[in-house]
């Protein structure tokens, strides 16, 4: 696509999209560690994670500005429209990500240490898969893939599955060891914040799907719209 | 981008030096036109008044003039000797009056048996046509026959130019008295003057109006001593001698004032005679001579004597020459130039139309002379002299002018307003009558009394269709033999007679008048009609 | 969040629905051709118009969207170098057909122009002069009656209606335009063409246009040339993007300006173009 001819108004744009993606770098990471803290019980990087969340605020609220700012002066239309849109939603839920990674960081700061092993690599392993998932799900938003889009929706799924045998699994140590039920059902919550992270990651891949096609829809419609489109390039 | 100042050296800002020279080169530059444009002005100013100053300077003599304010005995067997108390009759009986005039005139100033030559000089002081009034006022007025009655009768243009001091150089002399006085009035008088001092000013005012460089020049003297007026024929010291001329016929009394009227030319070199000038003073003196309004100048027509000319016939003339002219050329013009403006196709033919009709207004007048002259006199048959002629050759003459200003005041109106027309579902014709007519007026009216005042000063293509001839009658119409004023100019600038220089001159105020009520009526129509848009 | 997305594509379908749904096409053009003198001005536009609606034709300076404007009311037919093939029915009728007069056409389909361009004559008689040469007025009363009308549609009548003798021209810019469209009203049409309406105006007064022409669309079928691309948005329901004499993309103004098929389209429209 041809740059504006107002040249400014592209730069703001680039500018804005590399905001979000270091964003997204930051959320990547802060799951990253927030999950190895528990797994290490490093208390350490639990509040160090926990402090990092005010960067995410910081940038979201800069990211806000820049939008508010494209939307009055700019008069984005069509594509762009759907650029500063999509940003808008990308804000909100890497924001949301970082106000999950922290709150998985002060459960942290909560658990006694002697968690169940088992558990415990379960919420490292979903971590993985969902740091994963939202990092695919960042580039797709870079490379404004709706393919990479369409994995990313597949993830969900299995994370889902993650967090519901990890519940179950939880839930039988807690009956076993009843003592051990404060500190398991934080790790529950840190799994459900995992799998609500994965949520946002999705969200992020539905927007990069509408800010490309200008369609809003949901995953079953995408994988259908792609198969169509597999089938020929009537469009 | 890059910043204007982008390319200065980093030491100065962009008031540079060499800026400064330029900037000061364009004040220069600018204040140089100012200057130009004003001398420009300054130039046109002084020439218009120059113009102006000389032209009312030589009309000035020629809007009053001198008349012989006479108290007439309308005696019937003069004016009406058959009795037949006929007005057309007596109107037309110049003769009658002219001769009574003469008599009663021979009868105030003249001895028993005049010379002819005496006669023809006292009957000179007036114009033979100057007792027309007087007829037409008698012929009006059956009951003023047989009583006394006064008239204005015109004096001669001559005389009427000597008194407004044309004719010759003068100088006037009070001396102080007589010493003695010998001879009769028939035979020659000898007057001694007073004192040795007044013939010695007598001598210096003749030597100095006596011009050295022309032979047979010398200057001439009339005495008047009393009541009676006396030609020099020489003097020798204080002794003068002298012919009786005019005014009482007895010699003056020793306590009688004398005075010497020096004249530059002796009377063999002008036209009016020392004895037409003694009468004249005579008459001056008893305040039968006085200056009136020259109303002839506008109610006369057209005469072979000066002092009697009028423009009357010329500017009914104008005024019809002009209405045909109108008439042709304003409907025609406008007309033509609506239909190429606005209907006429854009092709080969309509652009050579245009080019023709732009070398048309280049055409040099004289040729619609000769095309007026080729095609309504020889071809269509119609009469000479007349007005319709003139008016269509004329006609012809500003159309050119009159479809160009209209085309230009018709394009001037902006487009938006055909446009808005149409767009309400007017026809081309509507939306050019109901808008773009009533909008382009105002120049339009200005173009064709534009058009109009340049046929009124044309002169020449008029000559060649015979407009210049002698028209002694107001026409009746535009079938009527008639002149017109620019013409009428011109003849009256070729006329022999020194009188005809102011009457020329005036006569060019009456046409300028015209002009400038002409070109006031153009300011005004504009004024009213022009409206914004 | 999740719910967000779901919203927007509701809210989207339903307007879509009101939007292209069926109503009345009230100017068919089919295959219009223009050319001057042997410059091609218009390449075989096709463009159906929807009646009580308003159409926007947008485009870069020379796109033909004016030119196409002008066929409509054969406004063209006035230049003399214009040819204009093609059919364009209105209500079934072929208007390019000979036996149509375009001074009967044009009362029918009523247009303003760019610059606001009263008669320099006074209020009354601006509104007044369609109506007369139309014969739509048989008395004085009841051309009073289609002045104020007339001015109360173009929302002019409070500000004017002490002046009516007042000259047009006396008047402000954007009262000029609304006088102007008064004077299109007057004479009844059903369709009223708009050739940039706003561009010599003032931002308030232009907010008045179209806060006018949006009342208008419940009576008349509207079709306006802009170049603000904002105010296409603004007042439109349907847009047509003209691209050097051809009919680019032409649809609903919220799929135009949200999400165009075509990439001129896309690229004019987000200010890219060149």
């Amino acid at each position: 696509m041809p740059d504006h001819i107002v040249t400014a108004f592209t730069d703001e744009l680039e500018h804005l999209s590399a905001n979000l993606l270091r964003m997204g770098g930051l959320a990547e990471s802060m799951i990253m560690d927030a999950s190895r803290a528990v797994a290490t019980f490093d208390l350490e990087l639990a509040r160090d994670v926990i402090k990092r969340d005010r960067a995410i605020d910081e940038l979201e609220v800069e990211a806000e500005k820049a939008i508010v700012r494209l939307i009055a002066l700019r008069h984005p239309m069509a594509t762009d429209l759907r650029a500063v849109l999509g940003a808008m939603k990308l804000a909100g839920d890497i924001e949301r990500i970082g106000d999950l990674c922290k709150n998985i960081g002060k459960r942290c700061l909560e658990l006694t240490g002697d968690e169940n092993r088992a558990a415990v690599k379960g919420i490292e392993r979903m971590s993985r898969a969902v740091s994963h998932q939202l990092q695919l799900a960042l580039d797709c938003y870079l490379r404004q893939d709706i393919e990479a889009a369409k994995t990313v929706l597949d993830m969900d799924d299995d994370i889902d599955d993650h967090y519901t045998s990890l519940f179950r699994e939880t839930l039988t140590y807690m009956m076993e060891d009843p003592r051990q039920i404060g500190s398991n059902t934080h790790l529950i919550f840190m799994a459900k914040n995992l799998e609500r992270i994965g949520d946002h990651a999705t969200n992020i891949a539905k927007a990069v799907y509408y800010m490309v096609t200008g369609e809003t829809t949901t995953g079953a419609k995408i994988e259908s719209r792609l198969a169509e489109d597999d089938h020929g390039e009537q469009r | 981008m890059s910043s204007p100042t982008a390319d200065t050296p980093a030491t100065g800002t962009f008031v540079t030096d060499e800026a400064l020279k330029r900037l000061k080169k364009r004040h220069a530059a600018e204040m140089r036109f100012k200057f130009y444009g004003r001398a420009a002005i300054g130039i046109a100013i002084i020439a218009l008044v120059t113009l102006l100053v000389s032209i009312f300077g030589q009309a000035s003599s020629a809007f009053s003039r001198y008349v012989l304010s006479y108290d007439l005995n309308i005696e019937a067997s003069y004016v009406d000797p058959e009795g037949t108390r006929d007005p057309q009759a007596i109107e037309r009986n110049v003769s009658g009056f002219n001769l009574m005039l003469q008599d009663q005139l021979a009868d105030e100033f003249l001895s028993e048996d005049p010379s002819r030559n005496v006669q023809r000089e006292l009957y000179g002081l007036f114009t033979r046509l100057a007792v027309l009034p007087i007829a037409h006022h008698t012929a009006q007025n059956m009951q003023t026959i047989g009583t006394e009655q006064v008239f204005n009768v015109a004096l001669a243009d001559d005389i009427d130019l000597y008194l407004k001091g044309g004719v010759t150089q003068r100088k006037s002399l009070d001396l102080s008295g007589l010493s003695r006085v010998s001879g009769s009035v028939e035979s020659g008088v000898t007057l001694v003057l007073g004192t040795q001092e007044d013939a010695a000013r007598l001598n210096e005012a003749l030597t100095s109006l006596t011009r050295q460089d022309v032979e047979d020049s010398s200057a001439a003297a009339l005495i008047q001593a009393g009541q009676t007026w006396f030609r020099m024929e020489n003097a020798e010291g204080r002794t003068l001698q002298l012919t009786y001329l005019a005014g009482a016929r007895t010699l003056p009394q020793a306590d009688a004032s004398v005075e010497a009227l020096v004249l530059a030319q002796s009377q063999e070199n002008r036209t009016v005679t020392d004895r037409q000038i003694a009468w004249t003073m005579i008459l001056k003196e008893q305040g039968r001579i006085k200056s009136v309004l020259n109303t002839s100048l506008f109610t006369n027509s057209d005469s072979t004597y000066p002092e009697l000319a009028g423009t009357a016939a010329a500017v009914v003339g104008s005024l019809l020459t002009m209405l045909v002219t109108a008439l042709l050329a304003i409907p025609v013009g406008i007309f033509a130039a609506v239909y190429l403006e606005e209907f006429a196709p854009r092709n080969r033919l309509t652009s050579l139309i245009e080019v023709n009709i732009n070398n048309l207004a280049a055409v040099p007048s004289i040729v619609f002379g000769l095309l007026g002259a080729a095609v309504f006199i020889n071809f269509l048959g119609l009469p000479r002299s007349v007005p319709l002629v003139g008016g269509l050759v004329l006609g012809l003459l500003v159309l050119p002018t009159v479809i160009i200003a209209s085309r230009a005041a018709l394009t001037a109106v902006p487009p938006s307003i055909r446009t808005a027309a149409l767009g309400v579902g007017a026809s081309k014709t509507q939306s050019v009558f109901h808008h773009v007519l009533p909008l382009a007026a105002p120049g339009i009216l200005t173009g064709s009394i534009i058009g109009m005042a340049r046929a009124l000063g044309e002169t020449a293509p008029l000559l060649l269709i015979g407009m210049v001839a002698f028209v002694a009658e107001v026409p009746d119409g535009p079938m009527d033999e008639s002149t017109v004023l620019p013409v009428l100019i011109y003849k009256w600038s070729t006329g022999a007679e020194r009188a005809w220089e102011p009457q020329t001159a005036a006569a060019i105020i009456v046409l300028l008048v015209f002009l400038v009520l002409m070109n006031l009526i153009a300011i005004i129509l504009r004024r009213r009609f022009e409206r914004r848009w | 969040m999740d719910g967000n997305v779901e919203d927007f594509a509701e809210t989207t379908t339903t307007i879509d629905r009101t939007q292209s749904g069926s109503a009345p096409i009230k100017v068919d053009c089919r295959h219009i051709d223009v050319f001057y003198d042997d410059k091609q001005a218009i390449h075989d536009i096709s463009l159906e118009i929807e009646d009580r609606s308003v159409t926007a034709f947008i485009g870069p300076s020379g796109c033909g969207k004016s030119t196409f404007l002008r066929c409509i009311n054969r406004m063209n037919d006035t230049i003399e170098a214009a040819k204009v093939t093609g059919e364009i029915f209105m209500d079934g009728a072929n208007i390019n057909d000979p036996s149509i007069d375009p001074v009967l056409l044009r009362s029918r389909v009523g247009m303003v122009f760019q610059k606001p361009n009263p008669f320099p004559k006074s209020i009354y008689d601006n509104i007044g002069y369609g109506p007369r040469i139309h014969g739509l007025a048989s008395g004085k009363a009841e051309m009073d009656e289609i002045v104020e009308k007339s001015l109360r549609k173009a929302g002019l009548w409070e500000e004017v209606k002490d002046r009516l003798q007042a000259p047009g021209t006396s008047l402000s810019g954007g009262q000029q335009q609304r006088l102007c469209i008064a004077r299109a009203i007057a004479v009844s049409p059903e369709v009223i063409l708009m050739d940039e309406p706003c561009s010599a105006l003032d931002p308030i007064a232009t907010a008045k246009i179209e806060e006018l022409i949006d009342e208008l669309r419940e009576r008349y079928c509207i079709v306006m040339v802009t170049h603000s691309m904002q105010q296409a948005a603004r007042v439109s329901q349907k847009t047509a993007f003209f691209h050097l004499g051809k009919l680019i993309e032409y649809g609903d103004t919220e799929k135009i300006f949200t999400n165009p098929e075509h990439g001129r389209t896309q690229d004019y429209i987000t200010g890219r173009f060149g």
